[in-house]
């Protein structure tokens, strides 16, 4: 098959989240979803009106994709738009995933900005389920206000597990807001991991990223256990459109998810 | 996203309007033909006094509208015109940019009116024509002298499907390589706007061995400043320059600009 | 390898044709030399040379009986590899279906060793990775490539410096070499399908004499580039010069028009469109030429990465010749000089390595 071929999948389940997002399960029409890592993304393509790629957010129990998706566009809003029984094409999984087997045995810090919080749900599901195998655990979300928090019973259930520390900061608190303000890597000071044995996860605008990853490496964590993932325009997520250059890179087959070390240097050059 | 099927859906209501402007562009969508019957299945014509007597009321789901704002009549009939349409999309270069008609905002247009009409007093013009932008919001722009009929298939089928219309802003020399032209700057030494416009007449004139004329506008990105310097190297005169973006599109910053910079070069 | 001698190209053209390829070679159209389908060896450009400079290309007369005596014409074979609309696929309801059409049997006479280098790049795009794309099989396995050696390059030919030129040495079904005093083409055949194309055909064995004859051909034509660049450490170089001020100087002369980018026999970068019918039951998608000097091209969330001129030119000729290496083990340019001479504005990539490395 064509590689820009996708294969049609039928739109299971739709969950709203926010007021302008929804969590929709979708699973192919023949056969089972192909495996994926954390990390990795689909393209989603609404027909008639384009493609775009998304991050897979989980499995669902019946098996298909959990793909979150923000309406800002023409194609995520088609997404956002769709209906249980809908069908949609889908390619993938492709791309570089979250090294989670690198921070076996080490503190580990994920931080989320807005919907990054979206292509970390795997790795958080991971840490909860498996935390035996990681030192301290530290989630830490930042999000602009409380009404667009992404996956808020989620993180109260991951806060009531226990073994985790889940903290969210709001940019503009509402009135019922008690917990902390200002930007997420406010955060980074509050929690309690030790930076020379500790592995993070970072995910969200490329701006709090960048500002995240920065404060990590000042705090002593390593550069190259510092993972980020980066946004680029992908038109196809098979390396052959060109338009998600990043310098060296292809993102779509290295990346999106990359070593700070390796980013660093090319997300700090301007219009790279 | 699942099609229904139109028997159960309420069509979309689509209007044409005009204003000042030569019809070409209400032509091209006359022109096409072939489209039109799959049009009218998806979408009610309430309003086209090109095409026919019908005027159904308002509001209508797509308005089209050609035609630039010349006159203080226009003024009013816009604010109309964007009150009773949830989509409004503008057609060709008068619509977008003010047209030919724009000409006169380097003139004075009462002179103009004294020397052409024997009762200048008669005329109610305004100092400038104006793209229809200046004055309602638009919810997309079409570009062209005339309009592309397949750009306006697109656009439609665009709206339509909800999706964002394939009208690419980048040069004409993307499609005139893409259609196999060989450049008429390089290889004959024409002149050729086709770097500095906007693509969306497939490359037309360099088909045929022409330089581009900027029917569609300032492309994305122009540097005319640079095509300038090359324009004079093919032998433009100033005058030239300067006449050579005073066309279609004359008032759009990049064209205007491009030709001021020209005059003062000299 | 088997090396022979024709002394007319009609038979090859004509045997060809009979067995069922569209032969595709240069002709004079449009003031230029251009890729066109060929009835007879006749309407080949005999006598036509060019003058090819940055930002400008003539025709000329030659007054000779060459007929391959011109250097790289606008025409590359990416017009033939990755045509630059492909349909994808049509989707109606849960049904995908793919759209490309059937790949014609092409043979392709008067490719020059720079062109089958970037064949040799876009096999590597298309086919070397995780995803190969079988419609670009398609085509590169219906495509006959007839390679003619340069005998006279161009004055923006640089493929000495690339180390792509100017003698075919892989990836032809036949080269061609042509000889004069008498007029003739040595032939040597690169692939089992070019020596059976080759076998009904007359021709003599090839002499010691026409051997000779056409390794001078290809010697001259070496001491002729109109153009050189030096290429030592030249990924690492480039990958450095990321804030040189040339970047701004030459973005006032770029015109972001794509000229560049739509020649280069190795661009391969592409976008998507998308079509429905007007009862958006159906849908379609068609993938298209792009160009990374488009403002789209790096577009996320609704404005471009590269918003500036110098920006989209830095990430151009450092994908040519340094980021090209990192992603596909090998130099993104082969030195045709297209790029050069179809500036409009004539910037010369040679000169702008030159400045700013």
């Amino acid at each position: 098959m064509h590689p820009m071929t996708p294969a049609p999948y039928r739109v299971r389940s739709r969950r709203p989240d926010r007021a302008d997002t929804v969590t929709l399960t979708l699973g192919p029409l023949e056969g089972p979803c192909p495996p994926f890592l954390p990390g990795q993304f689909t393209m989603i393509y609404a027909p008639g009106v384009g493609e775009i790629p998304i991050s897979i957010s989980g499995r669902a129990r019946t098996g298909g994709y959990l793909q979150t998706i923000r309406a800002v566009g023409a194609v995520s809003g088609a997404l956002c738009r769709t209906r249980p029984g809908d069908v949609v094409g889908v390619r993938g999984p492709y791309g570089t995933a979250w090294d989670l087997p690198a921070a076996a045995g080490l503190d580990v810090v994920v931080a989320a900005g807005g919907l990054g919080l979206a292509a970390l749900r795997p790795v958080i599901r991971e840490l909860v389920a498996h935390g035996s195998r990681y030192g301290r655990i530290s989630v830490i979300v930042g999000t602009h206000t409380p009404a667009t928090l992404l996956y808020p019973a989620e993180l109260a259930r991951w806060r009531e597990a226990g073994g985790i520390d889940v903290q969210v900061s709001v940019d503009h608190p509402d009135r019922a807001w008690k917990g902390p303000v200002g930007l997420v890597t406010r955060l980074i000071d509050q929690i309690v991991f030790d930076p020379r044995r500790t592995f993070a996860f970072v995910c969200g605008p490329e701006a709090m990223m960048r500002a995240t990853a920065a404060r990590l490496v000042r705090r002593g964590v390593p550069a190259r256990r510092v993972a980020l993932s980066v946004e680029r325009n992908m038109k196809c997520g098979v390396g052959r459109c060109g338009h998600c250059q990043l310098g060296p890179l292809l993102t779509c087959l290295d990346g999106p998810v990359l070593s700070y070390e390796r980013a660093a240097g090319l997300l700090a050059a301007a219009e790279l | 996203m699942t099609a229904r099927p139109a028997a159960t859906r309420r069509r979309p209501r689509l209007a044409v309007w005009k204003f000042a402007s030569c019809d070409g562009c209400q032509l091209t969508v006359l022109d096409c033909e072939d489209e039109l019957l799959a049009i009218a299945a998806e979408v009610e014509i309430a309003y086209f006094l090109e095409a026919s007597s019908a005027t159904g009321r308002g509001p209508y789901d797509l308005s089209l509208v050609e035609g630039s704002i010349t006159t203080p009549a226009d003024l009013r009939r816009i604010r109309h015109v964007r009150r009773v349409s949830k989509r409004l999309v503008t057609i060709g270069a008068c619509a977008t940019a003010g047209g030919i008609q724009a000409l006169r905002d380097f003139a004075d247009v009462r002179e103009f009116a004294s020397i052409i009409y024997a009762r200048p007093d008669y005329i109610a013009t305004l100092e400038r024509s104006t793209p229809i932008s200046a004055h309602v919001p638009v919810d997309f722009e079409l570009r062209g002298c005339p309009i592309d009929g397949r750009q306006l298939l697109e656009v439609i089928s665009a709206f339509l499907a909800g999706r964002r219309p394939c009208v690419p802003a980048h040069s004409v020399c993307v499609e005139c390589k893409a259609r196999g032209n060989v450049c008429v700057m390089v290889a004959h030494g024409t002149p050729c706007l086709g770097p500095v416009t906007q693509a969306g007449c497939g490359a037309l004139c360099p088909a045929f061995n022409r330089g581009c004329y900027g029917c569609f506008g300032p492309m994305e990105s122009p540097n005319t400043r640079a095509l300038n310097a090359q324009l004079r190297e093919l032998g433009m005169s100033t005058p030239e320059l300067v006449r050579v973006y005073r066309t279609f599109n004359a008032t759009e910053e990049p064209f205007r600009q491009a030709s001021e910079e020209a005059g003062d070069d000299a | 390898m088997n090396t022979v001698v024709m002394e007319s190209l009609e038979p090859l053209v004509a045997g060809l044709r009979s067995d069922g390829f569209t032969v595709v070679g240069p002709t004079v159209r449009d003031g230029a030399i251009r890729f066109a389908e060929l009835s007879h060896s006749a309407q080949l450009p005999a006598g036509r040379g060019d003058d090819q400079q940055p930002g400008h290309y003539r025709l000329t007369e030659r007054g000779d009986e060459l007929m391959f005596g011109f250097a790289a014409s606008p025409d590359s074979a990416k017009r033939y590899t990755q045509p630059p609309r492909q349909a994808l696929f049509r989707m109606r309801g849960a049904e995908v279906e793919e759209t490309r059409s059937q790949a014609p049997r092409i043979a392709l006479l008067g490719v020059r060793a720079c062109d089958l280098a970037a064949i040799a790049v876009q096999d590597r795009v298309f086919l070397g990775g995780r995803h190969p794309d079988p419609a670009y099989r398609e085509r590169r396995e219906a495509l006959f490539l007839i390679a003619v050696n340069c005998a006279v390059p161009g004055g923006t030919c640089f493929c000495v410096s690339m180390g792509t030129g100017p003698k075919a040495t892989a990836g032809f079904d036949l080269a061609l070499t042509e000889l004069s005093a008498p007029h003739r083409f040595l032939v040597e055949t690169g692939s089992e399908r070019g020596a059976e194309v080759v076998a009904p055909l007359p021709h003599r064995p090839a002499t010691g004499d026409d051997v000779t004859a056409a390794e001078e051909v290809s010697r001259v034509a070496a001491t002729r580039m109109g153009r050189q660049v030096d290429t030592d450490n030249i990924q690492e170089r480039l990958a450095e010069a990321r804030d040189s001020p040339r970047w701004t100087e030459v973005a006032s002369r770029c015109l972001a028009c794509t000229n560049c980018t739509m020649v280069c026999p190795t661009c391969f970068c592409t976008t998507v469109e998308d079509a429905t019918d007007f009862g958006g039951g159906q849908a379609e998608r068609t993938e298209v030429w792009d160009s990374c000097f488009t403002l789209d091209f790096s577009e996320v969330a609704g404005s471009p990465v590269r918003g500036s001129g110098s920006a989209r030119y830095r990430q151009w000729l450092t994908h040519k010749f340094s980021t090209w290496f990192d992603q596909f083990g090998v130099s993104g340019c082969v030195g045709c000089g297209r790029c050069i001479t179809w500036c409009p504005t004539g910037i010369d990539v040679t000169e702008e390595l030159g400045c700013i490395l």
